[in-house]
Order: C-alpha cells, then sequence, then structure tokens
C-alpha cells in the first residue's frame, strides 16, 4: 500500500478495539431487543433496522481519520458511525426505541441518527439521497476557504443511483474537499453487484469524472481504513474529489427483512467466508501480535463495552417517548 | 422615489440587494453566470459577483436541489435556479424529501435556509412538458413554502422575504409575469410569508387567487364593475403558509367565492380554498364554490387549443354569473 502509516501507540490501538467491540454488541443488543424480546416496553419496533455487524472497522477506521472540524454523512445503516464519531451510545440507543431522548427526539429512528455537535450530518434512507448533500456540506467548506474536508460513504448500490453520478461531476467540477467512500458489500439488498453494475469495481467510475480514482482497500482491516482515509482526506482538502472503495460485509443482511440467508446455502457459504475476517478478530491479531500481556486490557474492554450497551439500554427504556408537542414541532424554524 | 421595473427586473434587485448583504448568499443553476440567467433575472451577475457566487452548473437537477441543501445545512443561503418548474420535477426528491424533511427528522438539528427559484405557468406554445404551473402539489407538503407572485412589486418584497427565512422556499415567477411593471419604492421592503393581500376591495363576489389567476381575476372585475357587479380580489401570495383570514373576511361579507388559478383542477390550489371555506364557513355560502382553472389535459402546441385549455377573464366572467 502506498499510503503512509502513521504509527499507531498502543493506546490508540486498544481504544479502537474497545470501539469495534462496542458496536457489535450494540447491535447484538438491538438485535435481540428486535427480534427476541417479549416484553413490548422494551421491544425495538418498526420496519426497518439496519445492523453495522461485520463492517465495523470501515464504519469506526474512517471516522477516526477525520479532523474534529470534519464532516461525516451516510445513508441508513448508521449506528456505527455515530458511535465512532463521539454519540452518546445511549441517545442512539433511545432513537430505536423511538424515545424522546435520542438523537433525532424519536423523530427520525435507526435509518435518520445524526449529532449536529460532532459534524456528523446523518443517515439517510432515499439511496443515493444524501450524496449531493455531502457535497454541499463541501462547498461550504471551499466558499468559506476552510481545509476541512467530508467523508461520504456511500453504498455499493447506490452508485446507480443518479444521485451519485450528478453529485460526483459536481464535486469534480467545483474540486470540492470531498472522500467517498464505497463501503463495498458487494450486494444492494438482494441484488448483487455484478447483476447491478456494468462495471464492477466502484472505483473505475472516478475516471468517467475525470476524478482521482482512489484505492481500494480491506476493509476488514481497521489499521489500513485509517491510514488510507485520513491520506486521502488530506488530499481532498488540497485537490478535490476522492472515489475510494473498502470491501467488507454485513454480517446480519440488508435488515431485519432479509430473509434470503435462511434458504440460500451459497449466501451461508459467503457469509462464513467473511466470518473469518470478522473486523474484531483482526485488529484482535494484530494487537496479540505486536504487544504482549493484553490480557487485563482486553477483559477490561469486554466488561466495560457490555456495561456500556446495557447502560444504554437501561436509559432507552426508562426514556419518554414524545409527546403531542414534539409531533408539531420542528416542520418549520420559527412556525 | 420609486422605478417602474418589470417583475425580471425587481427580482433582479431584490437578489442584487440580498447578495451585498449577505455574503453567505450564493446563486447557483443552469446558466445563471456567463449566459445571464435563462429569463435575465441573474443579468451582470456573474461580472459582478464573480464564479464563486454565481455558479453555473451542469444540467444535473438533482444535484442542483441536493447540492443546495447541503450547502444550506451547513450554514449558506443558496438561492438556487431550476430554469422552469418543469425541470425541478427531477428534483422532487431533494426538495420534498430532503429539503422538506431535514430540520424535522433531525429533530431541529439542522435547518435549510434555502430558495428554489422556477420559473413557471404556459409560455408560448411550450407544450405539454414545459407548461406545467404545479405549485399546489409543492405546496402538499409540510416543511417547505411555496410562494408565488403576481406582480413586480410583490414578487421584490416576497423574495427577499424567502431569501431572508430559515426554511426552504419554492418561489416560482409566472414567466408570462416577466415583462409586466410595477412601481418599485428606493427604499427596502419585504412582503411577509405567509401574508395574503386583497388586490381590489368589492362586496358581491370572493376572487381567491395566487400568480397569473390574479391578473385574469382582476381583469374579470373591471368587466364586472361595468355591469355593476363588484369582485373583491385576494391575492394568497403564499400557497403554504396559507392565510385563509382575509379570505374568511371577505366570503363572510359576498357569500359567494370562485376561485382562479392557471393550475389543473385535480386535487388542486381551488379543491384546497373551497374545502377549507366550507369547513369554516358554510353558513356564510349562499352559492357553490367555483373554481376556474386549466382543462384537465397536457398543454397542447397548436395555438388555437392552447388557448382553450387555459383559463381567461371571460372564464372568470362567466363563473362569476354563475354564482350571483
Amino acid at each position: 500500500m502506498a499510503t503512509k502509516t502513521e504509527s499507531l501507540t498502543k493506546e490508540t490501538l486498544l481504544d479502537w478495539y474497545r470501539e469495534l467491540v462496542l458496536v457489535r454488541k450494540f447491535e447484538d443488543q438491538c438485535h435481540h431487543q428486535y427480534f427476541e424480546e417479549k416484553d413490548p416496553a422494551r421491544k425495538i419496533t418498526g420496519v426497518y433496522l439496519h445492523l453495522a455487524s461485520g463492517s465495523e472497522a470501515t464504519h469506526v477506521g474512517a471516522v477516526k481519520a477525520l479532523g474534529k472540524d470534519d464532516h461525516v454523512i451516510t445513508a441508513y445503516r448508521d449506528h456505527g458511525i455515530a458511535i465512532a464519531r463521539g454519540t452518546d451510545p445511549k441517545r442512539v440507543m433511545a432513537e430505536m426505541f423511538g424515545k424522546r431522548t435520542g438523537t433525532s427526539g424519536g423523530k427520525g429512528g435507526s435509518m435518520h441518527l445524526a449529532d449536529r455537535s460532532v459534524n456528523f450530518w446523518g443517515g439517510y434512507a432515499i439511496v443515493g439521497g444524501h450524496i449531493p448533500l455531502g457535497v454541499g456540506i463541501a462547498l461550504k467548506e471551499k466558499y468559506t476557504k476552510t481545509k476541512n474536508a467530508v467523508l461520504c460513504f456511500i453504498g455499493d448500490g447506490a452508485l446507480n443511483n443518479g444521485y451519485f453520478h450528478e453529485a460526483a461531476n459536481m464535486a469534480q467540477i467545483w474540486r470540492l474537499p470531498i472522500v467517498f467512500l464505497v463501503e463495498n458489500n458487494f450486494v444492494g439488498m438482494g441484488t448483487r453487484i455484478e447483476e447491478s453494475s456494468g462495471q464492477t469495481q466502484p472505483t473505475k467510475r472516478a475516471i468517467g469524472y475525470g476524478m482521482k480514482e482512489g484505492p481500494s482497500i480491506d476493509g476488514q482491516n481497521i489499521l489500513e481504513v485509517y491510514n488510507t482515509v485520513k491520506a486521502e482526506l488530506d488530499w481532498a482538502r488540497e485537490n478535490g474529489p476522492v472515489l475510494m472503495e473498502a470491501k467488507t460485509y454485513r454480517f446480519e443482511g440488508h435488515g431485519v427483512s432479509d430473509k434470503l440467508y435462511d434458504s440460500r446455502d451459497d449466501l451461508k457459504a459467503e457469509l462464513s467466508v467473511w466470518e473469518k475476517r470478522d473486523p474484531i478478530n483482526v485488529l484482535r491479531a494484530h494487537l496479540e501480535s505486536s504487544f504482549k500481556n493484553l490480557d487485563k486490557d482486553l477483559a477490561k474492554i469486554d466488561a466495560e463495552t457490555t456495561q456500556a450497551v446495557q447502560e444504554a439500554l437501561d436509559f432507552a427504556i426508562a426514556s419518554p417517548a414524545p409527546d403531542y408537542n414534539d409531533l408539531i414541532s420542528h416542520v418549520y424554524v420559527g412556525m | 422615489m420609486s422605478k417602474n421595473l418589470s417583475m425580471r427586473d425587481a427580482l433582479r434587485s431584490a437578489l442584487h440587494e440580498e447578495m451585498l448583504r449577505d455574503d453567505r448568499v450564493f446563486i447557483m443553476g443552469e446558466e445563471v453566470g456567463r449566459w445571464n440567467g435563462t429569463h435575465k433575472v441573474t443579468r451582470g451577475f456573474f461580472d459582478e459577483f464573480g464564479p464563486e457566487r454565481v455558479r453555473d452548473t451542469p444540467i444535473s437537477e438533482m444535484a442542483i436541489g441536493g447540492v443546495a441543501v447541503g450547502a444550506a445545512m451547513a450554514g449558506l443561503r443558496p438561492v438556487a435556479e431550476m430554469m422552469t418548474i418543469n425541470f425541478a420535477l427531477l428534483a422532487f426528491d431533494a426538495i420534498i424529501n430532503h429539503a422538506a424533511k431535514i430540520h424535522y427528522m433531525f429533530n431541529g438539528q439542522f435547518t435549510v435556509p434555502l430558495v428554489i427559484r422556477a420559473a413557471t405557468g404556459w409560455g408560448n406554445q411550450a407544450t405539454a412538458t414545459h407548461s406545467h404551473t404545479p405549485e399546489p402539489i409543492w405546496a402538499h407538503f409540510p416543511g417547505l413554502i411555496v410562494g408565488c407572485p403576481s406582480n413586480a412589486y410583490d414578487a421584490k418584497g416576497m423574495l427577499k422575504a424567502a431569501i431572508r427565512d430559515d426554511n426552504p422556499v419554492l418561489f416560482t415567477e409566472v414567466i408570462a409575469l416577466y415583462p409586466k411593471p410595477s412601481q418599485i419604492p428606493d427604499d427596502e421592503y419585504i412582503i411577509p410569508i405567509g401574508k395574503s393581500d386583497v388586490k381590489r376591495q368589492g362586496d358581491d363576489v370572493t376572487l381567491v387567487a395566487y400568480g397569473r389567476g390574479v391578473e385574469w381575476a382582476l381583469e374579470a372585475a373591471n368587466i364586472l364593475a361595468k355591469e355593476d357587479i363588484q369582485a373583491e380580489v385576494i391575492d394568497v401570495r403564499w400557497l403554504r403558509p396559507l392565510d385563509m383570514s382575509a379570505v374568511l373576511e371577505s366570503f363572510k361579507k359576498t357569500n359567494r367565492c370562485v376561485i382562479v388559478e392557471e393550475s389543473l383542477p385535480m386535487y388542486s390550489f381551488g379543491s384546497e380554498i373551497a374545502a377549507q371555506l366550507q369547513e369554516a364557513a358554510f353558513d356564510y355560502m349562499d352559492a357553490p364554490i367555483k373554481r376556474v382553472t386549466a382543462m384537465d389535459v397536457p398543454l397542447p402546441f397548436a395555438r388555437e387549443i392552447e388557448l382553450m385549455a387555459l383559463p381567461n377573464a371571460s372564464k372568470v366572467v362567466k363563473a362569476v354569473k354563475e354564482v350571483l
């Protein structure tokens, strides 16, 4: 890999490890509260819940590469991105339950997390719709002559949406500071990339816009994700947009409606291959090969993350539902 | 002191003043810069303000809409021009699913102080895809403000209000009204969002309209006045938020109402006004509420049948006589 790698301390790597484990446990808890929980007061309801399990290294690694004043925007698989950017998992969990204390006050739900205070501009659920929004945020940064950049996650399926084409071209003609990070899990809902895309190598699409064709990386390896995204963000600050790709997988399928894995042996086999490249294990192996006597640190992380998710769940369940005033507020500013 | 300005130049003057007042205001759209604007509303701006603030875009309505939403969320105040409302249909998702929903869906964390300008209405034989007057469909959705001025004076004050507002505004400008002049004061003025206007007073019938419909209503009122029928003409100016106060007050006096609009009859502006009137003032109704709209067909090319499909003053006069 051509990118410059910074030397990362044991503390940093343990911190990332903690976040990968936290996101996984958070998602597992959501899964449990949606499918297993019997008590209606403790159940996650609704029709949408898209878990990020399996994609944690791409989500956490890329977000960690952002500076404080940089920006991140994504689609609907957004739980891990919110947590990695620093949003309190309690407020993220509360949004899953549609509670007043949620990141969007219970009005957005799982697909519409956002936290303005950390420049997390949201999860969006019209596929492709957030891409020009990210470009608009990058336009603001160029217009006001800062060196801040935008990280815009894009699913491989969204590359076939007209929004991507129009927004990518506009970003390039205006040389806007944005990294388009294709989170390539090789499938959009149930349609495989080779069935949906004439060009199955996502970064090649950059050529059509005269844009920098960025690297294609292993999205299961957080070090590779972090180092590469950081380098591309720095390139984008000075030069304009980049289209790069992280190859990853989603262990829980598209969302709670995905039944394909129940009946398809080929998908089960594919999943088991990817599970061998679990991003948590990849980082753990790196840690164990680099440092000695980690048992205490890892046990502490295990206990702390379990506790953090439990606290998030307790907080969400104890929180009040939104009320009539919430229903009618924020339709307009000042009305 | 005042000047006689066309609606085109009144709009240009509003944009010019707001560009000078606030550096965050910028213009983006197809042909807004080097071409001086398809409708010449941004004439001279590219030379005066430069390419950063007057941004020619590719033919990409989805991105014009979406990028403007993102820039507005991030703190700029974009005025995005869609050339015509017909092309804005390509940006329907950006405007409805994003601009109009983001403030609510994220519980007030973001605002979208965006103005989408779009020319509307029939042009001379512009044909089916280039002749829409679809303000009512946009006004269906909470979160969006929709305004459409009926004359140059209102156009200037309304556009300034739209640019200064923190909500997303769809601002449509009737092509046929661009050349028509009003006296425009030299001193600054603002016409507030959601405020209707009585354009003519009368006791016999209430005519409710917006945009080009106001012109036809006023023309009809002059014809009716010769027969001693006095029509009150109310210009709602803003389809959303809709100010019904003057309409209700007038209806309680005249007990009769005809609604005039250039848009289509089904699920329309007229349907909404009529429904609200019967809900709020049923006891004051002395005759059925009538609607004068475009005919329920796509607009054709041939002049004779294009004009046949559109409203005009004599159709308004006829409708008024049916309810008297």
